[in-house]
């Protein structure tokens, strides 16, 4: 218990949390990254928690009857665009509110995940490959903290082109017309429903890859306690972001590194309080949401059309 | 997968609708032929039957009583703690005329089950792990389980000696008297081996929790353990993620050697069927309710799992020679002089507790070794 | 007689888009089963046999309903407000740990005192916290949907940390709890029945917030905030007084959810009470369209779904996700068939 005072159990603490913000902030960044572009169609789909556990249930089922991880990661951002094309459909249908759709598709996307991948918790499905990033280093923690899933640099690349293809592209300029202003957007000729139905899709793609994520990487097999609500999580970081995929990236990675923190400290031999070290990432999210705010900025950035911006 | 699901042909609906109609015309009286000159036992099961680990343990038992004769068994997983519990036992009394149950879960006992079995006196009630007392719980209910810390004992050997940093790791949910007597089993098979050996101990909060034990698989490996080994509810993913690691693990609750083929040592598996046996056949024949059933290794309640490859001859003829001892019964794991590991004394020296001894019950304390606090 | 006949017809209609909906919810689900395999028909023979089928399967599914109309409120309350609360999980817990305390504090006191006091306590406790997302809304503009979910997590871990630690029951050996509730203190079942008496407290609870939200001036204010904040402060309403007083009695009625878990059910506090009650209220406040009546409806339905679950994995073997897809069926069904109806619905 005395390491823990001196200077290196500090570097390997710092180095935890590196490693645990590698590994455990995928699912969040793609969740939040898909939870971004249909908000900026102006919808909400409170219901990715659902699409994360079906896409972790549908990818892992693929995997295991194909042998290739990387069909599943497909299959399981397939089973996102249904439940995204699902969403989309019946709120474009008059008086159908986004909000309670989602949270019933939350429920049903569990639920059918949950029947379907009984037979599923058993076998062990292909795993996908990680890349050495730290292969030149001869500290073993150091290694094990780069050893990185090819899908993390990827979501973060996504969020990147995002950010630079909602400001500068067409598509882009069309998808945030559409959620700040449809009488707008319909003015100028561009089909408000299709966009927004295609946007939930896509939002429904990403959060199903980030499900293919958890059962296919890390933790890397498929239970019925898999997700334990990062899907619902995710899509509130969106709202702490303010809307902008950049900062989505770094608050899944921040939420990954608070996550850590508990075991990181317990593995360090501070066992005491493990449930409020384990709350860490929800007292600092909002620690930081409380501290960034400026007056008569409530809802900066959040586009004009979504319900919690009508009132 | 996923485009068949709601192909529902024009057959289909119509019976749907014809049998709507049947079945409310009659609203009971469905599935009870035969039940009437069977024993109907219930099985209630906190989590999903197949999970790797506490509730698979159970349901292989369960498959047992299945095939005994004049027997019908009818099960229920996923039943949380709440009323839903009290309300599933109801059920299976007054739906399938169950007038045995199995309520598996620990934290079934006070008050559901207590509950249900002063409404119910007629039905028997058998409770996984609770300790029931005399004169203070109902005689219909009996509680069984298993003194599971001599596989851990025997892990400790395995661990200890297939380790080179004699740095072990235990993932834990919680820090209960049953899970502390694990640990600090654990730590004493590490210690027979080597006075020096260590077990790091990380507490997770809840029963399952994937991503979180998987993160703390791997800070414990971080800091230089490897042999790990968990009392959680399914230990897949902490088995899974020490084999990608490279490093030794040993089990829990079930096998989970096909899990990990390289560094799989030994697991500490519950053998359930001894008492669910015991307590149908007793049911069967018309005796009293056995109230109080514990038992070991001897008694076949517990069982180590084989031995993988990687446990050298040396830590093999260790594990078995204490493995005798325990058949023969005397092999007490937790005697004097021993220390907590904040330097108190917690059983002075020359006193040696039993297996069955009630203190061990309500143990509190983790022992000189186990880096941790309660 | 045409009068009568429109008149019948007007009452009825409401309930047109949900028969459609159930009956579209029943077609799928059967369909899916059939789909893989299972007895369809026998399976929704049987929900009906154990959610409503005899005055066992009622009490099963009433039992079940009773917390979630107090959790739902959690939604509704804040909802006319204009605000989305998820948090409702958390205020549970606080409630019944703070209800769990107090018969510590009032030993030798008459039962009703204590029982009204841990209420009291619970109320307050669930109160505060949900009423912290709207203050956090009100004065620093933190979103409350994201607040309240965030401070729900705290507050779950902070029962985890207290009930295992400094409020844990030495003798509660491996099911850590606070110390007993003294038997006198405990609630009991209404008479004749197997249901306690939380189903009265939360009819009673969903009856006082329909009359305060559709009958009282604050209810109307509460309306207004939430239809356009701009114009409630334009009229000079106390919009932060509003939010927030609707904040605290949502989560008050959550807290007393957990108050009667605690006296109740479990005679402790302890981890099994977190059994997602808060949740499922989300999804009953929703489908009720936040009406607090309509609420009494959507409990009943969501504890009878409960309840026939039991009786689908005994009878037929089904998975317990059964029940899931089934939920999750009939309420998109029911959100989708909105669309029917002919009144206008509030957006939040």
């Amino acid at each position: 218990m005395s390491e823990t005072t001196d200077g290196l159990a500090f570097g390997s603490l710092a180095l935890a949390l590196l490693g645990g913000a590698l590994r455990v902030s995928t699912p969040f960044l793609f969740v939040s990254l898909g939870e971004c572009i249909t908000e900026k169609s102006g919808r909400i789909n409170l219901g990715l928690e659902g699409t994360l556990v079906l896409g972790a249930m549908g990818g892992y089922g693929i995997a295991l009857l194909t042998g290739s991880p990387w069909l599943g990661v497909l299959a399981a951002g397939l089973c996102g665009v249904l439940m995204g094309l699902l969403h989309g459909a019946l709120c474009s249908l008059p008086k159908v509110n986004d909000i309670a759709v989602g949270i019933a598709l939350m429920l049903f996307g569990t639920g059918l995940a949950f029947f379907l991948g009984k037979p599923l918790i058993q076998p062990q499905a292909p795993m996908l490959p990680s890349v050495e990033l730290g292969a030149w280093s001869d500290s073993e923690q150091l290694r094990s903290a780069l050893r990185i899933n090819v899908l993390l640099p990827l979501g973060l690349a996504l969020a990147g082109l995002l950010h630079w293809g909602f400001r500068s592209s067409r598509w882009g300029l069309a998808l945030r017309l559409v959620g700040d202003n449809a009488a707008a957007a319909r003015a100028l000729g561009y089909p408000v429903v299709p966009i927004r139905i295609g946007a939930t899709a896509a939002g429904g793609f990403l959060a199903g890859v980030g499900g293919a994520f958890l059962s296919l990487y890390y933790p890397g097999s498929w239970n019925e306690g898999l997700s334990s609500g990062q899907g619902l999580m995710a899509v509130a970081l969106v709202i702490f972001a303010r809307w902008s995929p950049l900062r989505c990236a770094l608050a899944a990675l921040l939420f990954g590194a608070a996550g850590a923190l508990g075991p990181a400290l317990q593995s360090q031999g501070i066992t005491a309080g493990y449930y409020l070290f384990n709350a860490a990432p929800y007292v600092l999210t909002l620690a930081l949401m409380a501290a960034s705010w400026t007056p008569g900025q409530t809802l900066a950035g959040a586009p004009g059309e979504l319900s919690f911006t009508q009132r | 997968m996923a485009q068949t699901r709601f192909s529902a042909g024009r057959r289909d609906i119509l019976r749907i609708l014809g049998t709507g109609a049947a079945a409310s015309a009659l609203p009971f009286g469905i599935g009870l032929a035969g039940a009437a000159d069977k024993l109907v036992v219930g099985v209630i099961y906190v989590g999903p039957r197949d999970d790797f680990g506490y509730n698979q343990a159970q349901a292989q038992a369960v498959a047992v009583l299945k095939k005994m004769p004049g027997v019908k068994v009818v099960e229920e997983e996923k039943v949380p703690e709440t009323v839903a519990v009290q309300k599933t036992m109801e059920a299976m009394i007054n739906q399938d005329k169950a007038t045995l149950i199995f309520a598996t879960s620990f934290g079934y006992f006070d008050p559901h089950v207590l509950k249900m079995a002063e409404k119910y006196p007629n039905v028997r009630f058998a409770h996984c792990g609770g300790l029931w007392t005399a004169g203070k719980h109902p005689k219909n209910v009996g509680s069984f389980f298993g003194y599971i810390d001599e596989c851990q004992y025997l892990d400790g050997i395995a661990a200890a000696s297939a380790s080179k940093s004699k740095k072990l790791g235990f993932i834990a949910a919680k820090p209960i008297p049953q899970v502390l007597r694990n640990i600090n089993a654990f730590l004493l098979g590490a210690r027979s081996v080597d006075p020096k050996a260590t077990v790091k101990v990380i507490f997770t909060g809840d029963w399952s929790l994937p991503v979180k034990e998987a993160e703390a698989a791997n800070s414990l490996i971080d800091q230089g353990v490897d042999v790990l080994t968990c009392h959680v509810d399914s230990p897949k993913v902490i088995v899974e993620t020490a084999e990608r690691r490279g490093v030794y693990s040993c089990g829990y609750h079930a096998s989970q050697a096909k899990l990990a083929p390289k560094g799989y040592l030994t697991g500490a598996e519950w053998d359930w069927q001894t008492p669910y046996t015991q307590i149908v056949k007793a049911t069967l024949d018309g005796k009293p309710m056995i109230n109080f059933l514990r038992g070991g290794l001897k008694d076949g309640f517990v069982k180590p799992s084989s031995f993988g490859p990687a446990v050298s001859a040396d830590a093999k003829k260790k594990s078995e020679a204490v493995k005798a001892a325990m058949l023969k019964g005397d092999f007490p794991i937790f005697k004097g002089p021993l220390l907590d590991n904040t330097g108190k004394t917690v059983i002075p020296a020359g006193k040696v507790l039993g297996q069955q001894d009630p203190l061990l019950e309500s143990m509190n304390y983790l022992v000189d070794g186990v880096i941790g606090q309660v | 007689m045409d009068a009568a006949m429109n008149r019948a017809m007007r009452a009825v209609a409401p309930l047109a888009p949900f028969t459609a909906a159930a009956l579209a919810a029943a077609l799928l689900f059967a369909a899916f089963l059939a789909a893989q395999g299972f007895e369809a028909p026998e399976a929704l023979g049987l929900v009906v046999e154990g959610a409503f089928g005899s005055a066992f399967a009622w009490q099963n599914t009433l039992a079940r309903a009773a917390p979630l109309m107090l959790t739902a409120l959690c939604v509704a309350l804040p909802a006319r407000a204009g605000l989305v609360i998820i948090g409702g999980e958390g205020a549970l817990a606080l409630g019944a740990l703070a209800a769990a305390m107090v018969p510590s504090l009032t030993a030798g006191w008459p039962a009703l005192p204590v029982q009204l006091l841990m209420a009291l306590a619970g109320f307050v406790a669930g109160g505060a916290w949900i009423a912290a997302s709207a203050w956090l809304r009100h004065v620093r503009g933190i979103n409350e949907t994201i607040s309240s979910l965030l401070l729900s997590y705290i507050g779950i871990a902070l029962f985890n940390f207290l009930v295992e630690g400094v409020l844990r029951d030495p003798a509660s050996l491996n099911k850590p709890s606070t110390p007993p509730l003294p038997d006198a203190v405990l609630i009991g079942q209404l008479p004749g029945l197997e249901v306690h008496w939380g189903l009265v407290w939360g009819a009673l609870a969903c009856a006082a917030a329909w009359f305060l939200l559709r009958r009282t001036v604050f209810g109307f204010s509460v309306g207004v905030v939430g239809g356009n904040a701009r114009a409630a402060l334009m009229a000079g309403l106390p919009v932060g007084t509003l939010l927030i007083a609707a904040c605290f009695l949502g989560g008050g009625a959550a807290g007393v959810a957990g108050m009667l878990e605690v006296a109740a059910v479990h005679g402790s506090a302890n981890a099994s009470l977190l059994a997602g009650y808060g949740y499922a209220g989300i999804l009953v406040s929703f489908a009720a369209r936040h009406n607090p009546l309509g609420i009494v409806a959507g409990a009943i339905l969501v504890g009878g779904i409960g309840a026939s679950g039991s009786l689908l994995q005994r009878r037929l073997d089904l998975p317990d996700a059964a029940v899931l897809v089934l939920q999750g069926t009939l309420f998109v069904a029911l959100l989708a068939f909105e669309t029917l109806n002919r009144k206008g619905t509030r957006r939040v």
